[in-house]
């Protein structure tokens, strides 16, 4: 019997981190300024949380103020303090920072950096078969300056003028004249340091995952074998690094109008009668520049969510996903049209109706790739061997939302129908569903999938469905009203809708949207109970808990510093062998290779050993047994 | 047998290029990002009327000069180091460095040059534009004439040499690339004062 036994991969290997396998560093830097990605991935994760539970509490203020506005709020005078008025009612001008604040801490700092902060810092080395990011250094100094950036938009939350109050887009003239509204003093002054903190903390992070990407990936992993997590991380963060130096551009340029009375964004303003110097400006200038970042931050939202969903629906289906390269495809399309369409958030501000049906044609182009994805999806589930671990139901929601969500775009793109749409409550609701709630499940189906690879325990699945159902019902029970509210004209960021007849005959819609915002805000403490529980006492997580063929299940259970003790494993094949006809077991991990697989492979992976073995006939070892 | 051959095939390693080099390029690419944004802004705030006109600073055309002699400068350097030539590196990047802060310095002039003929940072747009644009390009300038220090140190530190490139590229790109940046921004500005 002959065995020939090619081992080409045993060069001499020397790799420095090895050695730092057994260096255990102190507490400070361990915990604190480290450079290890995983870490810096939990830094953000539990950043995050902080942030979603904070941007959570402010929502429910608002949401007590719109369902119940004869409420006495004397309750919650020790919170609030002064914005609560002497007759126990909510301060209308605080209601708008409470806006404000709540968009920008759930756009900025949660979905943005507490989902791709978390997910790209965690996966992106381990799904690649790299020791850690590009740049250690430049990872924590993004980690850190988001932290320096989350603690002074924290502390705007307690100023006495207030948090900035000119809703999360910050249009000038509002945001620009402290005479407009208290929070347009200090507490705008604030805000704007703490973004331009922020877009610098995005651009380290993003400059590091696309080099990280392109250049430290493990041998045999082509772009054509990467995981679509990684696709659409990569993805993000080629958007975010065009699109955050433009939003960097108008900060700039709105800190010289409100410092150094330079007049870009202002002109022939005139308050209580009286003139301002500011002559020349255009506020419409502020929203070009906005809306560029603005659209393409939508999706830098998304994609992160889109490609942790591809890989959980894959893994869970237990079959490989469906259309792969159509799914890379409607991610760089999706990339590509989240530049061109930032003016249908401007349709009404008079901009010439020609230029509006430009933008409307781009916008509802979208909605190709976007059905792409759909369709993708529900045909990975079709007829799958489907297992309904808590990840999964999120993804499943994400889908959900997606769709319920996406059909509203299409209303709100036409430039004709957004006329009477613009700036109610069924732009909310749209938004909402379609960013917000789908990528916070995105988020959530991440944290369950690799929790076991994070702290090496399990979650609990009987809270985790819990968690599930409560939020995926309460989440439609807050948005899906708000269409019909949002028909009916209500407009969005209006204290109080009782001094207008017209607007009186939803106020029981609206109450019930409230007590559904506080249900599913309580649903979120069954998860952190779950959480951090489950940190500490959870059940130990086996290696591969999920059966899943991604590079990062090969690593041991805590995995150190360096991620892989020996080698880093090479690749052979792409992510997504679920099932595969012939093969012993439903999953085939990408580091098995061809040869060893003879019983599931297809003819052209045939050829390509056979490939092989030709060009490398002289290394064969025959060994005679 | 064939049946029982065991032929391991051996994956490809991935073309990759050095980290860092590829990180600056990335950098350089969002700084391209914010002088995109603000020249669009410029364009599209000229279109709306109300625009003051004026004759940009002679100087400028002086500045403009400095900046592009101090690239050939910064070439001759990266031959040199290239070819070992340690003497003629460390002369060539202490003048692209002199250079680089005589070009800020006639940045300065060309302000004062403009408040001499009435154009201030407060006022018409087309004025204030013209202060942000060459004050954020002078910004990212002087990051630039710190790394053209941290070169010329480490020439000194004999650090510089055929075998031990990658700085120097790196310092080269982004200094070429700074120059660029001004080229492209003052040929915008002749063409659309």
């Amino acid at each position: 019997m002959a065995t020939a036994d090619i081992h080409i991969t045993q060069e001499a290997h020397h790799d420095d981190h090895e050695h730092h396998d057994e260096h255990h560093g102190n507490f400070w830097t361990t915990y604190v300024f480290t450079i290890d990605h995983k870490m810096i991935g939990k830094q953000f994760l539990i950043t995050g949380i902080f942030w979603a539970l904070i941007g959570g509490a402010l929502s429910v203020i608002f949401r007590l103020q719109l369902g119940f506005p004869d409420m006495q709020l004397e309750w919650i005078r020790p919170l609030l303090g002064q914005w609560v008025t002497p007759e126990g009612k909510l301060d209308p001008e605080f209601y708008l920072a409470l806006v404000t604040m709540h968009g920008t801490i759930m756009v900025f700092f949660v979905l943005t950096a507490g989902l791709s902060g978390t997910f790209s810092n965690f996966l992106i080395p381990l799904q690649i078969g790299a020791r850690d990011m590009a740049s250690g250094f430049m990872n924590m100094l993004s980690y850190w300056f988001f932290f320096i950036s989350s603690v002074i938009m924290f502390i705007s939350l307690f100023i006495e003028t207030g948090p900035a109050s000119g809703g999360w887009v910050i249009y000038p003239p509002l945001s620009a004249l402290p005479q407009a509204v208290n929070g347009s003093g200090l507490g705008m002054t604030l805000w704007l340091v703490s973004m331009a903190l922020f877009i610098v903390s995005q651009l380290l992070g993003g400059i590091n995952y696309i080099t990280t990407v392109i250049n430290l990936r493990t041998k045999g992993m082509s772009f054509s074998k990467l995981p679509l997590t990684i696709w659409a991380f990569f993805i993000t963060a080629v958007i975010g690094l065009l699109s955050f130096p433009v939003l960097f551009a108008a900060a700039l340029l709105l800190i010289f109008d409100r410092s150094f009375g330079t007049s870009f964004y202002l002109s022939d303003i005139f308050i209580n009668g009286e003139a301002l110097p500011n002559q020349g400006g255009s506020p419409i200038l502020f929203q070009h520049l906005f809306w560029f970042l603005g659209h393409p931050e939508v999706y830098i939202v998304l994609l992160p969510a889109l490609g942790i969903t591809s890989e959980v629906i894959a893994t869970n289906s237990r079959k490989p996903i469906f259309g792969y390269k159509a799914m890379v495809g409607s991610i760089l399309f999706i990339a590509i049209l989240s530049f061109v369409v930032w003016a249908h958030h401007m349709f009404v501000t008079g901009m010439d109706p020609f230029l509006g049906s430009v933008f409307m044609l781009l916008t509802l182009i979208i909605a190709v790739p976007s059905a792409v994805k759909v369709f993708n999806y529900l045909t990975t589930l079709w007829k799958g061997n489907i297992r309904f671990t808590p990840a999964m139901l999120f993804s499943i929601g994400l889908v959900s939302f997606f769709i319920s969500g996406g059909l509203t775009g299409i209303f709100l793109g036409n430039s004709a129908i957004d006329i009477q749409l613009h700036d109610t409550y069924f732009v909310v609701a749209h938004f909402h569903l379609v960013m917000g709630s789908a990528s916070f499940f995105g988020l959530m189906a991440g944290v369950y999938h690799w929790f076991p690879k994070f702290y090496g325990r399990m979650m609990d699945a009987k809270l985790g469905y819990v968690h599930f159902w409560l939020t995926f019902v309460g989440v439609y029970m807050v948005f899906f009203p708000m269409h019909y509210i949002g028909i009916a004209g209500y407009p969005r960021r209006y204290y109080s809708f009782t001094n207008f007849d017209t607007l009186n005959t939803f106020s029981d819609l609206n109450m019930f949207v409230s007590i559904a915002a506080i249900i599913t805000l309580g649903a979120q403490f069954i998860f952190l109970f779950n959480f951090f529980y489950s940190m500490y006492r959870g059940r130990k997580a086996t290696l591969n808990p999920w059966g899943s063929n991604t590079l990062e299940w090969t690593t041991p259970l805590n995995p150190g510093h360096g991620n892989w003790p020996g080698e880093i494993p090479a690749v052979y094949r792409w992510p997504y062998d679920y099932s595969k006809p012939g093969a012993k077991e439903d999953f085939i991990p990408q580091t098995v290779p061809f040869s060893e697989t003879p019983e599931s492979n297809l003819p052209h992976e045939n050829e390509l050993i056979k490939l092989e073995s030709d060009t490398d006939e002289d290394v064969i070892v025959v060994d005679e047994k | 047998m064939t049946g029982d051959l065991k032929l391991v095939e051996e994956p490809q390693k991935q073309l990759s290029m050095h980290p860092k080099k590829f990180a600056l390029w990335l950098f350089i690419i969002t700084v391209i990002m914010i002088f995109a944004a603000l020249t669009s802004a410029y364009i599209v705030r000229q279109g709306e009327g109300n625009w003051m006109v004026f004759e940009l600073p002679m100087e400028l055309w002086v500045t403009s000069g400095i900046i592009l002699m101090s690239s050939i400068t910064m070439h001759w350097g990266y031959l040199a180091a290239k070819r070992d030539e340690l003497e003629k590196v460390k002369l060539a990047v202490g003048i692209t460095t002199f250079l680089g802060v005589a070009f800020l310095v006639g940045q300065f002039y060309v302000w004062g040059a403009l408040v001499d003929n009435n154009v201030f940072l407060v006022g018409n747009p087309s004025g204030s534009f013209l202060y942000i644009l060459s004050g954020l390009h002078g910004l990212h300038l002087v990051s630039g004439v710190i790394f053209l220090i941290i070169v010329l140190i480490s020439t000194f530190k004999y650090k510089v040499h055929s075998k031990n490139m990658t700085r120097m590229q790196m310092c080269a790109t982004y200094w070429h690339f700074l120059d660029a940046l001004w080229i492209y921004l003052f040929i915008f500005l002749l063409l659309n004062h």
